[in-house]
């Protein structure tokens, strides 16, 4: 399941719809909006994105994580829009017979997603705005 | 022929849009496009080096060719996650 939404992701919700009886595990990675960055205190974040693309890449993401790695499944979410500190911007859900290639597809998953996903942010502080350029 | 230009992020706020429509006679490569872009909005010469592309959702190189019809997206380095 590949989504981009602008309301909170439940977690918890998402997993429960993706788990299965052969599931041996489960691993999750959420990224949450960190209040400070580059020494600065950040208010909070807006996130954009190319979304017909975006949602091809993630797509194409999960299509490689299931050839590459051991897994049964993967699901990833990302939250558009304003997001507050501590809010989760992105879910990915990775469901397999055993935990070693859950791991590893949750790894690739979060690193290519943050190479190739066409998401923007732009970080609000105090003073001013700016959006971020690659991985920061 | 007309190629659907869009922008994201930085070049967007740069542009003050975040679509452009542009008419050529002939075909075009992404480079070329970009460089007529600049013609419009000189303030995007500056991100030149960095700047990504992607044609019909898919990433392009400075040489890859437009066609009439096509979509165009520039854009900065992604910073999604």
């Amino acid at each position: 399941m590949f989504r981009l939404v602008r309301e909170p992701i439940d977690v918890p919700a998402l997993t429960a719809s993706l788990v299965r009886p052969e599931d041996g595990a489960v691993v999750v990675f959420e990224g949450v909006v960190r209040g400070s960055a580059r020494g600065k205190k950040v208010r909070y974040l807006e996130y954009h994105a190319y979304e017909p693309m975006a949602l091809k890449k993630l797509e194409e993401i999960g299509m490689r994580a299931r050839k590459e790695f051991d897994i049964r499944d993967i699901g990833i979410v990302h939250r558009l829009g304003r997001l507050e500190l501590g809010e989760c911007s992105v879910a990915i859900v990775v469901l397999s017979p055993h935990r070693a290639a859950a791991f590893e597809a949750c790894r690739f998953a979060i690193d290519t997603l943050k190479q190739v996903v066409p998401i923007w942010k732009k970080e609000y502080y105090q003073d001013g705005a700016v959006w971020i350029e690659g991985e920061g | 022929m007309s190629i659907r230009v869009l922008f994201f992020a930085a070049l967007a706020d740069i542009t003050g849009t975040r679509e452009a429509e542009l008419e050529a006679e002939a075909c075009l490569d992404v480079a070329s496009v970009y460089a007529r872009l600049i013609d419009t909005y000189p303030q995007l010469g500056a991100l030149r080096p960095s700047v990504l592309c992607a044609l019909n959702s898919e990433f392009a190189g400075p040489e890859s060719l437009v066609r009439d019809g096509d979509e165009i997206a520039f854009f900065p380095p992604v910073s999604g996650g």
